[in-house]
């Protein structure tokens, strides 16, 4: 019953010496919208790869729905929705007839979603596939994998080439999605004010490795920035282990630390500046100041009170 | 329905407590009476198009400042006004809210006697409705 929708352990995919998914751990739990965030290259896509079953991992394991992910069966496709990353159909078909296509291999099919996101995109039957928006693929894509009601929803930058409006349609129809509780959804994503308004959750990938995996209101709240006010040139930034990003200009010194707590604070007073102003971030300047330029970083985000 | 609820993503500012702040400024305008309905959680998420636990945590934030009363089984409604903060924390917070008022219009050169002025003539004029 309170089985993980998802349970990745020590995942890892090497080609050759380098290694794009580097034992990942990690346990979604069912009910749970997940955004995956990371940089290009940080290996989102090779896991969520992994996680179906196409691409075989060179160690660890993982388990999708409780079953195990590099055996699939039959049963286990039809419990999942999985929208590739770039939205492909078969051009030659129609929009009707990709939906009967993808219907014959599923037991349950549910046309009334599907023409429902048809429509939702504009879409009509008889256009054909290949001749359609990139925004209006998407939607038929998101109609395939909806319409067998899926009890795990993976999609892999859903969002990639998609207008405002259509971005908008997507995340409506993830939201929806949800009504039935219990369904779960994963999705990558480079829009920080998308994933802010659907995810509940996210983990954080960076070259491979898993930097954090906490619910959104925390990693907000652990990365923090603050604002150094002086009369005179600010000092340099102290040598603080949890400093993500400092920089100083002629009257201030700027900043950004992860899981500070009043320990750090006293350390920022003992520069004596004449005031230390906290400034809120949105999650987009959270996120560029955690996966930022610097180099190796041993930062690890996760929440202990996960949801039973 | 007088309470508007509308936010914006990508702010500094959590989406939850920009929902808050729409609830607080509906009750503290007027515009908003108690007894009045929230939208349902579902319904409110779907409109925002937003999580629904999202709109949850707006809303026992609300309950747990007396804002707003959960119903079981009917919803949330808005609240008769009554104070549930204690008088230290009372005082903490208006002194939290002095000293941002002060940093922020120090700045602008005025002698406190207009700062003053301008505070009396806020605190008699209802709050504005942001757009």
């Amino acid at each position: 019953m309170n089985e993980p929708a998802i349970q990745i352990q020590n995942l890892t995919k090497c080609y050759g010496p380098h290694c794009v998914v580097n034992q990942l751990t990690l346990e979604v739990p069912k009910g749970c919208i997940l955004g995956f965030l990371g940089r290009n290259g940080a290996g989102k896509t090779t896991t969520i790869r992994m996680l179906m079953g196409i691409v075989p991992p060179t160690g660890g394991s993982a388990r999708v729905l409780g079953q195990p992910a590099d055996a699939w069966t039959p049963e286990l496709r039809a419990r999942v929705g999985y929208l590739a990353e770039g939205h492909h159909v078969y051009g030659w078909m129609t929009v009707a007839d990709c939906g009967k296509f993808q219907a014959s291999f599923y037991r349950h099919w549910n046309w009334d979603i599907f023409h429902a996101i048809i429509k939702h995109f504009n879409l009509r039957p008889n256009h054909r596939a290949g001749s359609l928006s990139r925004g209006q693929r998407a939607g038929l894509c998101l109609a395939m994998a909806l319409a067998p009601e899926p009890e795990l929803l993976v999609l892999d930058d859903p969002a990639l080439g998609l207008d405002p409006v259509a971005r908008r349609s997507l995340l409506e129809a993830m939201i929806y999605v949800t009504r039935k509780s219990g369904r779960t959804i994963l999705f990558s994503s480079h829009l920080l004010s998308d994933v802010e308004r659907v995810a509940d959750r996210i983990t954080v990938m960076d070259r491979g490795i898993l930097r954090a995996y906490c619910t959104l209101d925390d990693f907000r709240a652990r990365i923090r920035h603050f604002v150094l006010h002086f009369d005179g040139t600010p000092p340099s930034a102290p040598d603080l282990p949890n400093l993500l990003h400092s920089f100083r200009t002629d009257r201030e010194l700027a900043v950004t630390l992860v899981n500070a707590d009043g320990q750090a604070e006293s350390i920022l007073e003992t520069l004596r500046p004449r005031r230390i102003e906290q400034v809120d971030q949105g999650l987009e300047e959270a996120f560029v100041s955690y996966v930022g330029e610097r180099g190796e970083k041993s930062f690890f985000l996760h929440n202990l009170g996960a949801r039973s | 329905m007088a309470l508007t609820i509308s936010i914006t993503s990508g702010s500094p500012q959590p989406i939850y407590r920009q929902i808050e702040d729409c609830v607080r400024r509906a009750i503290l305008s007027g515009k908003a009476q108690p007894g009045e309905p929230l939208p349902s959680v579902r319904a409110l998420a779907e409109e925002l198009v937003v999580n629904p636990n999202t709109v949850v945590r707006a809303y026992s934030e609300l309950a747990a400042e007396g804002l707003v009363a959960a119903q079981p089984g009917r919803g949330y409604f808005l609240a008769e006004r009554r104070q549930t903060l204690s008088l230290a924390e009372r005082r903490r917070r208006l002194a939290e809210a002095a000293a941002t008022f002060a940093r922020e219009a120090g700045f602008l050169d005025f002698s406190t006697r207009e700062l003053l002025a301008a505070v009396e003539a806020a605190l008699t004029q209802p709050p504005k409705d942001s757009p």
